[in-house]
């Protein structure tokens, strides 16, 4: 397989000896978890039609270990909301967060998911991190694909260095807490 | 043939007298007014008799004019097409506060949900409509978001600062 | 799902309650949207089934309601375009440039030739790029992913045209009031002249794909059919309603931007159903490709904007170092411009049908009332009708063929 082009991500640091190889298990999940992030598309508009963009031929969101669109919550690692929210979606958005489980990161995709965008009406959630929490945010409206696929590997960093521990931090509850969840 | 302004004028006129009012030729359209109580038979009218035939209602829009006199703050505008003559027409109606109008929804099908749209948006009544409820906001919003004087932002917002935008009550 | 998306007392209850004593058989509420993933958007239909079959629906919209007609009131002409875009994304050209022809009616503004052109290019490449989406993902819905992973990757070379037009993908807030607000480079040419070339060829294998595909046939064949009159009274426009036979396109009755020029043909269906929306389409975008040779063909030289400098932005070079451009900059983007009185309705064929814009202007800065007329809207409440007594998987299949775009039913 030596010439193979396909590029293997790096292990991790740790002490290498005959038949061993041995590391933190921090580094080991994170990199397990990193690149194998199952998306769930929460598009509502335009941006969403960016997103197909991103996971079709062209951009192939798919070599980041996304490959497998998941549309269930129960299956999902990341929920990317890409598009307007407004207020009668914003108790749907909720409800679909609650019901992935645990670890769960949020990329917000395009100027409406992070603030409301051009869109400063009584009808437009301002910014989807008035209800749930988020981990990435990319700008655009809509964003390239190109910007998405590197919200996308900014999320892989976070989520290669997070502590396997976090999600039962205190400070973790008092996040969801201060969001009511 | 095609079908002539003036034809439509004389028709309409001696069929509803001064019920129908302003005719004008606003740009490429032929537009008219019709008082709110005959504007359910005006339009029945125009959509069935055989000479001028407007079988398709392209739009309904209400309109919110608070600085008018009191029987003329809301008006409601009907875009109708006669597709063989290739002829568009305008017509108005204008409504008082707490407007009400009879609805269309027997005549088209795709009244329904314009005139849905134009409860939700001005709370204009439209009297005997099937299922006449909000269809773009949510059911609990009191208002009617496009009449004038409610403003476009919404009034919870706390991260802007008006004072920073050089914003007053006045000029927003 | 919770009682936050279906209210205890929904009609469908006593249905179902009635309906259980009189036999055995149960019927059931199933609740399809707001975020089914094959719903392509934001639609959430409440149907009541018995077993597989849909007995009624009813839908609700406004999920993402963004106020459109508000923001309208009170932004300047020129901003409007943005929302323009933010309404039918999938073929947004065809907006802006019915947005600038709007204004330009308002105003009487004569475009000249060359700009006239260049729009109805850009607006059949739209249009090219709205019947590819909605075609190709009605083949995600019946199974066939081939289909879309192939000609997805044309629409990318849309943009890639799009880009050298105005900078922009997806919204591209493209044109001007009076043009377009720079000259088209060569290289925009080349890349729609390759386009030109390609693109054909693989429409031509999708279409193979496609049209004598025994499988695609039944799911599609009767599939949710309307009739002409019905179609009509429901405000049926664009290729949903030529599906159903009728040849209404705008661009014929009423031709706007020079479309008079241009010989093509408007293809109709017969039935209306799924697979006739489905080739209705598929002809649309020869006939789009037929206009957009044409154009090139004929393309006359001259001025790529109307001289109106009241209402023009100039060129950002000249706004640094010319007084009179910054002066004109400075007036246009403060809203200092006359606007006449007026009422003025416009309508273009838009990717699905008419889409309409009536503009009341009261003299002021910004406009007095807007009112988008959306094709999606208004044809989106016969699909209630057409899916009553189908099966569920049809509910879906039709709902892609109608091609109802979020952002353009919501506004």
């Amino acid at each position: 397989m030596s010439d193979s082009k396909t590029k293997m991500v790096a292990p991790p640091e740790g002490v290498v000896g005959e038949g061993f190889f041995a590391t933190k298990l921090n580094d080991v999940v994170g990199l397990a978890r990193a690149n194998s992030l199952w998306p769930l598309p929460f598009a509502t508009s335009c941006c969403g039609i960016e997103f197909m963009a991103t996971m079709a031929s062209h951009y192939d969101l798919a070599r980041f270990g996304s490959e497998r669109v998941s549309f269930s919550p129960r299956q999902a690692d990341m929920l990317l909301v890409m598009g307007t929210i407004s207020k009668k979606m914003a108790p749907i958005l909720r409800q679909v967060y609650e019901q992935m489980s645990e670890p769960r990161w949020v990329i917000a995709v395009g100027a409406c998911a992070t603030s409301g965008g051009v869109f400063d009406t009584y009808s437009v959630l301002q910014g989807i991190d008035k209800v749930i929490p988020v981990d990435v945010y990319v700008p655009g409206c809509p964003p390239r694909p190109e910007q998405i696929v590197q919200g996308v590997m900014q999320l892989q960093e976070l989520v290669k260095n997070e502590s396997v521990r976090r999600r039962n931090s205190p400070e973790y509850k008092e996040l969801l807490a201060s969001y009511n969840l | 043939m095609a079908l002539e302004i003036e034809f439509i004028k004389e028709k309409m006129i001696s069929k509803y007298g001064n019920k129908v009012l302003n005719f004008e030729m606003s740009r490429d359209i032929f537009s008219f007014e019709a008082t709110p109580d005959e504007i359910h038979d005006v339009i029945r009218f125009l959509k069935e008799d055989e000479q001028l035939n407007f079988h398709f209602l392209t739009d309904l829009a209400g309109v919110h004019f608070p600085d008018n006199d009191e029987n003329h703050q809301f008006a409601i505008v009907y875009h109708l097409h006669n597709w063989v003559e290739n002829v568009r027409i305008r017509v108005k109606t204008y409504l008082p506060e707490s407007p009400e109008v009879p609805t269309i929804t027997d005549l088209f099908l795709c009244a329904n949900w314009m005139e849905r749209e134009a409860w939700d948006f001005y709370g204009i009544n439209f009297i005997g409509h099937p299922q006449l409820k909000r269809i773009l906001n949510m059911e609990e919003m009191v208002s009617h978001p496009m009449r004038k004087e409610f403003p476009m932002e919404d009034g919870g917002r706390t991260d802007k600062d008006d004072r920073f935008f050089g914003r007053t009550p006045a000029n927003c | 799902m919770s009682d936050l998306l279906l209210p205890p007392e929904h009609r469908y209850a006593k249905i179902i309650e009635k309906m259980r004593n009189e036999d055995g058989s149960e019927l059931s509420i199933l609740n399809l949207g707001p975020t089914h993933p094959a719903t392509h958007g934001i639609f959430q239909n409440i149907l009541l089934m018995d077993g597989e079959k849909i007995l009624d629906a009813e839908p609700t919209i406004g999920y993402i309601h963004r106020a459109f007609e508000k923001i309208a009131e009170n932004r300047p002409f020129y901003q409007i375009n943005v929302l323009t875009d933010r309404m039918n994304y999938c073929s947004s050209p065809i907006n802006n440039m019915a947005w600038w022809m709007t204004v330009e009616k308002l105003l009487n503004i004569e475009v000249p030739k060359r700009a006239q052109y260049l729009r109805v290019i850009v607006m059949e490449l739209a249009r090219i790029a709205d019947h590819l989406i909605c075609n190709s993902i009605l083949g995600v819905d019946t199974g066939a992913y081939t289909g879309f992973l192939y000609v997805f990757q044309f629409r990318e070379k849309i943009y890639e045209i799009y880009e050298e037009i105005c900078g922009a993908r997806l919204t591209t807030n493209m044109g001007r009031i009076g043009g377009f607000e720079r000259a088209w480079s060569d290289e925009a040419f080349k890349k729609l002249n390759v386009f030109l070339e390609e693109f054909p060829i693989a429409w031509k294998e999708f279409e193979n794909l496609f049209e004598r595909n025994r499988i695609f046939i039944d799911r599609t064949v009767n599939v949710g059919p309307i009739s002409a009159e019905k179609a009509m009274q429901y405000g049926l426009t664009g290729p949903n309603l030529r599906a159903a036979g009728i040849d209404y396109d705008v661009r014929k009755a009423a031709p706007y931007s020079s479309y008079e020029d241009f010989d093509f043909d408007i293809p109709v269906g017969q039935s209306g159903d799924t697979y006739d929306r489905f080739c209705v389409r598929n002809a649309e975008v020869w006939q789009s490709l037929s206009i957009i040779r044409q154009a090139l063909a004929k393309l006359p030289e001259g001025p790529y904007h109307a001289d109106v400098p009241d209402y023009y932005l100039p060129p950002k070079e000249d706004v640094y170092h010319n007084m009179e451009s910054l002066i004109y900059h400075f007036k246009i983007v403060m809203g200092e411009v006359p606007v006449p009185v007026a009422e003025i309705y416009h309508a273009v064929e838009g990717g699905n049908g008419e889409l309409g814009f009536y503009l009341i202007t009261d003299g002021s800065r910004t406009p007095y009332r807007l009112k988008f007329r959306r094709p999606c809207y208004v044809y989106y409440q016969a699909y209630t009708e057409m899916i009553k007594g189908g099966m569920l998987s049809d509910a879906i299949v039709i709902l892609s063929s109608l091609n109802v775009i979020a952002g353009e039913l919501d506004a």
